[in-house]
């Protein structure tokens, strides 16, 4: 790890205003110290978030929905009582992401700006294409965890849980920069390799998040995140789904349903989402809506078990959040 | 001779009292442990509130003033020939005192053919340490040793065994290579041929011949075949390899986290030509080994180079990256066995042809398990496979949790193929151990083994499944093990030996053995050992610790005891001593001190029989994720008299989680294009988590041998030998399907269930 300058910001405005060349914002700070340990970065100054008040708190109405703030830590998030019981996917998420002392200094807005965890990108032994190199080193290496939709590319999966879940509700990003304000939505901000490989979303120089807003969702709506991992301890998904439903009775009106560990965004299974509008789910329609979602996937050599795998959590996820009783 | 009567037997089973003629000045037996006071009593570790609350120091708390910290530069590529380097850079960067470039590599196979044309060791993994610098601070360390500027001649290079063994695949080494085991076990057997990357057969077992084996089958009515596959799992104990070394003109001193403190002082001196006395090494806590450090290794030897060029201590700590790729790891192996049976279950054949690669090391022989059960015709054909990666050394019962994941499947198939309950199968078969028939017998109550059900006949997603599989290890003792026990006027004791604490609890069962031997508590017992300045000690491998330095500890006690009586009648001149306690009669003393020093002493006894245990695993099967949860081990197991059965306990649950681990998670990858290991480090190479556990319950047997003046045997490997294959003879329970890889992740568990679907289990 290269020597640093270090600097606290106290207020939004001057943490923008504390930028300069090669300089790097750090929020819980877990994921900027992995990439300079590993010299992916070498930031010249960090500009430190935490001291700016006001930036860690949970607001909700009934109208409006749910404003958090980007440095509210993810065990923050998953103890809160109304996300709790209004949006239970988002808490699920958070709640399974990592360990508890990581979930203790990991905050909202930095684990939806997590760089991928995809291990040619993690090392610097690989100079591969999304650090500006040539190719892509998992299409014909180790690819057991690498994307099965949209990969020829890129095949990264996006590494944030709870994006996943944030993608579900329709959530919207504030944010501040030297240009102004702005907002979008977290599904617009997220960017495919083949809009910038070596990005993974519209994230501006010298810009911050500094909310992210969830809608109020409908009085009818449920929602569940299943995180398939191969460890029970400390381990990235393998497989990960949030499913919002609109339900009338045993029917959906309206899903949405998005995984995680699938592709280099959070994969919005537009498909599913139509094959499932307007029907009674059951178990037999919950398995046929997770096959059209894995219609069109494309796995690489070492991960097609992911195919199968994604059909049994995305039909577990479906009845979960129908109240069904997901088995397993 | 002297001799003296001895406990000898199974406690709760059949104790026998026999004969043993014992050398001179060797104590009286002990009756077994429920008529002794301190051994045998479940004791907290002496050292656990020092450990826990930061007090004790590690190698890497060790700061000697002047001290400068040392990083290494290791090879990108997996094979390539160094034509130059030019340190010149680095030698002139902010704080750096010294640079070291290696002229040898160690802990790898050598070749007599190895380096014609070239003065530089030639690379042949990635990873390899080349060169090193010592500076003022770790960042001017890490930058200084990037701007050393190696010119390579990249080489074609070989990573998958079945590629390594073709005929056209790059060669690993020119001519035949070999590697030596350390105290840990490991390294491969001498005088065995070697082609192309293949070193072997080394050929073992009562039949030495081919169609000798296969004409011994055609007397099987029964015969099961299958080939099974385990990976390389790398050490990852949670201290990394290193030192700190430093070096003066006429002495120097070495903190070492190593298993053998002994070991680190000799090879230092040979390297370096010092005589032994004038190297100590100093090991006072050490943060775990699992079989990989013993002597200096690559760590040692740099940083007493950068010390010596530097005059100043040096610290060489690996990060985790270079732990994993240097400086250890299990080999993989794929183990094609073939059992034959009678159809009454007497066993007929066995068959085990075996290729594992330990990188560019030797030893990756797997066919321990064959040996379990007589059987009168046995052949196993072990081969090395050389490829470009990462040195194998001695893991936790070398060879054994390989072999047995396989070979333990494969008699639980053979059960089942003679429609046998797979533990009554053992009580059939298992002729050789009285030990194990009680473990089992044991086991099957504690465990609830009748409530098994037949495989695959559970209805449910998520299906559940009983296992058993069994292990066994030597009981071996290294004689040169020599312990001093003193007295002093004050009534404190001591006791002085250089043999290490790794983790094991030694320091806790000394001062047992002590305590139990003078009439005093253990905490009256200061330990000193882990120093090259007390009695030679016996290094921590192959679980001979308390096997070899209890004994040596208990005589030196009962010497001492000898002596101080003996003084007393003199000194005092009447009997009235005889009632005082131990402190009331060292007050007596008209010395200051009085000690005593014993080596371990020849067994009292011959035989063969060494430490081993039976695991009972229960486990669910989610047949849509693939995902395997361990829910419950019991763990039975024996090692001789147990000293303290909490660290006893706490072996065997380190055992069984290091095993499901190896069972479930870990698995070494190397790029497959660039050689290049993907995921060295504690993220990415899975190791089981707090969540990943089951309920674990350890049971002890008591077993007396009559062999020594403790009659201790060892635990630490044993404990993980049968786990892997308990899990997976648990999952076959529960799924009807033979999980014949490891590790059991939901992809490999998935494909089998989809391949048996399809008729091709």
């Amino acid at each position: 790890m290269k020597t640093f300058e270090w600097a606290d910001a106290i207020s939004i405005e001057q943490a923008v205003a504390l930028t300069v060349k090669g300089s790097a914002f750090k929020a819980g700070g877990v994921d900027v110290i992995d990439l300079m340990k590993e010299r992916l970065v070498e930031p010249t100054r960090l500009i430190n978030l935490r001291t700016i008040p006001d930036l860690d708190k949970i607001e909700y109405d009934e109208k409006t929905g749910l404003r958090i703030g980007p440095l509210v830590t993810l065990a923050a998030l998953s103890e809160h009582d109304v996300v709790r019981s209004k949006y239970t996917a988002l808490v699920q998420s958070a709640a399974e992401a990592a360990t508890p002392q990581i979930r203790n200094m990991a905050t909202v807005g930095g684990n939806l700006l997590q760089r991928p965890r995809c291990w040619y990108f993690r090392s610097e032994d690989f100079h591969c294409r999304k650090k500006g190199g040539e190719k892509c080193f998992a299409q014909d290496g180790e690819n057991q965890y690498h994307a099965i939709f949209s990969n020829n590319l890129c095949a990264i999966v996006h590494p944030s849980a709870t994006a996943v879940a944030l993608v579900a509700m329709n959530a919207m990003l504030e944010l501040r920069g030297p240009e102004g304000e702005r907002r979008v939505g977290v599904q617009d901000f997220i960017t495919p390799p083949d809009v910038d490989v070596t990005r993974e979303n519209k994230l501006r120089d010298g810009e911050l998040v500094t909310a992210i807003t969830v809608p109020a969702l409908s009085a009818t709506a449920k929602s569940f995140y299943m995180k398939q991992k191969e460890k029970e301890s400390f381990d990235w998904p393998i497989a990960d789904v949030a499913v919002v439903l609109d339900l009338d009775g045993d029917t959906c009106k309206s899903a949405s349903i998005v995984l995680g560990a699938a592709a280099p965004i959070p994969w919005r299974a537009r498909e599913a989402e139509a094959a499932i509008a307007g029907k009674r789910i059951d178990d037999k329609l919950a398995r046929e809506v997770a096959a059209t979602a894995m219609a069109k996937a494309t796995p690489l050599a070492e991960n097609g078990y992911k195919v199968p795998l994604f059909k049994t959590i995305i039909a577990r996820t479906i009845l979960a959040a129908a109240g069904a009783g997901a088995k397993g | 001779m002297p001799t003296s009567r001895y406990p000898v037997g199974i406690a709760g089973a059949e104790i026998k009292e026999v004969e043993r003629e014992v050398p001179e000045n060797a104590p009286p037996a002990w009756p077994i442990n429920e008529k002794l006071s301190v051994v045998g009593k479940e004791t907290p570790r002496l050292d656990g509130r020092a450990k826990v609350t930061g007090a004790a120091k590690y190698t890497a708390d060790v700061h000697p003033s002047e001290m400068l910290f040392a990083r290494m530069l290791t090879s990108p590529h997996p094979h390539a020939k160094i034509k130059r380097i030019d340190v010149s850079a680095a030698e002139k960067a902010a704080g750096v005192k010294a640079v070291h470039v290696l002229d040898r590599v160690m802990g790898v196979a050598q070749s007599k053919e190895d380096q014609k044309d070239t003065k530089y060791p030639i690379v042949r993994f990635a990873g390899q340490p080349i060169a090193a610098v010592a500076a003022d601070t770790a960042e001017h360390a890490d930058a200084a040793a990037r701007l050393i500027k190696i010119d390579y001649e990249v080489l074609p290079f070989v990573v998958e065994v079945e590629k390594a063994k073709q005929e056209d695949a790059p060669l690993v080494f020119a001519g035949a290579a070999s590697s030596e085991g350390t105290e840990g076990g490991g390294g491969g057997p001498s005088d065995v041929a070697q082609h192309g990357n293949v070193r072997g057969p080394a050929v073992g077992g009562s039949v030495k011949e081919k169609a000798a084996i296969d004409k011994a089958f055609e007397g099987a009515e029964v015969i099961v075949e299958g080939e099974y596959r385990t990976q390389v799992q790398t050490h990852c104990a949670l201290e990394t390899h290193g030192v700190v070394a430093d070096f003066k003109p006429e002495k120097l001193t070495v903190w070492a986290s190593t298993q053998g403190t002994g070991s680190v002082r000799d090879e230092l001196a040979k390297i370096f030509k010092l005589k032994k006395s004038q190297v100590r090494v100093i090991t006072e806590y050490m943060g775990g080994g699992f079989g990989a450090k013993f002597g200096a290794g690559n760590p040692g030897v740099i940083a007493t180079h950068l010390s010596k060029k530097a005059e100043a201590p040096v610290r060489l700590m690996c990060d985790r990256k270079e732990e994993h790729l240097s400086t250890g790891n299990r080999p993989s192996s794929n183990q094609k066995i073939k059992i034959g049976a009678k159809k009454d279950g007497s066993l007929v054949a066995i068959h085990v042809v075996n290729h594992g690669t330990a990188g560019v090391g030797t030893g990756a022989g797997a066919s321990a398990g064959s040996r379990m059960y007589p059987c009168p015709a046995v052949m196993t054909e072990d081969n090395d496979v050389f490829t470009h990666a990462g040195p194998a050394a001695a893991f936790r019962a070398p060879g054994h949790p390989q072999s047995f994941f396989a070979f333990e499947q494969a008699i639980d198939e053979l059960a089942h193929k003679l429609n046998m309950d797979p533990l009554a199968y053992r009580d059939l078969i298992d002729t050789k151990s009285d030990v194990r028939r009680v473990e089992r017998k044991i086991g099957a109550e504690k465990f609830g083994w009748s409530k098994r059900k037949p495989p695959g006949s559970d209805a449910e997603i998520v299906k559940r499944g009983m296992g058993v599989a069994q292990g066994m290890w030597g009981r071996y003792m290294n004689r040169d093990s020599h312990a001093e026990v003193r007295i002093t006027h004050d009534g404190s004791v001591e006791i002085l030996s250089a043999v290490q604490d790794i983790g094991g609890g030694i320091r806790t069962a000394l001062a047992q053995v002590v305590a139990e031997e003078l009439g005093i508590k253990p905490t009256d017992v200061q330990v000193k050992i882990g120093d090259t300045q007390f009695p030679n000690g016996p290094g921590s491998g192959g679980s001979v610790t308390t096997n070899s330095i209890s004994p040596a500890a208990r005589d030196a006690a009962w010497q001492v005891k000898q002596k101080l009586e003996k003084h007393l009648a003199e000194a005092v001149g009447d009997e009235s001593w005889k009632s005082l306690s131990f402190k009331q009669k060292c007050a007596k003393m008209k010395v200051e001190q009085l000690s005593a020093l014993a080596q371990r002493s020849e067994d009292y006894a011959k035989g063969s029989a060494g430490p081993g245990g039976v695991q009972f695993v229960e486990v669910a099967v989610d047949t849509e994720t693939g995902q395997i949860k361990v829910e419950r081990v019991v763990a039975v197991h024996d090692c001789g008299r147990p000293i303290n059965p909490m660290g006893v306990k706490s072996q065997i649950n380190g055992g069984v989680i290091q095993g499901i681990s190896y069972a479930l998670f870990e698995n070494r990858l190397l790029d497959r294009n660039t050689g290049v290991m993907v995921n060295p480090n504690l993220e990415q190479y899975k190791i089981a988590g707090a969540k990943d556990m089951p309920a674990i319950e350890a049971i002890l047997v008591e077993q007396y041998y009559g062999k020594s003046s403790t009659d201790a045997a060892g635990i630490g490997e044993p404990a993980t030998v049968p786990t892997s294959a308990a899990v997976a003879n648990a999952v076959y329970n529960a799924i009807g399907v033979r999980i014949r890889e490891i590790p059991m992740t939901p992809r490999v568990v998935l494909a089998a269930i989809e391949a048996a679907k399809g008729g091709k289990a």
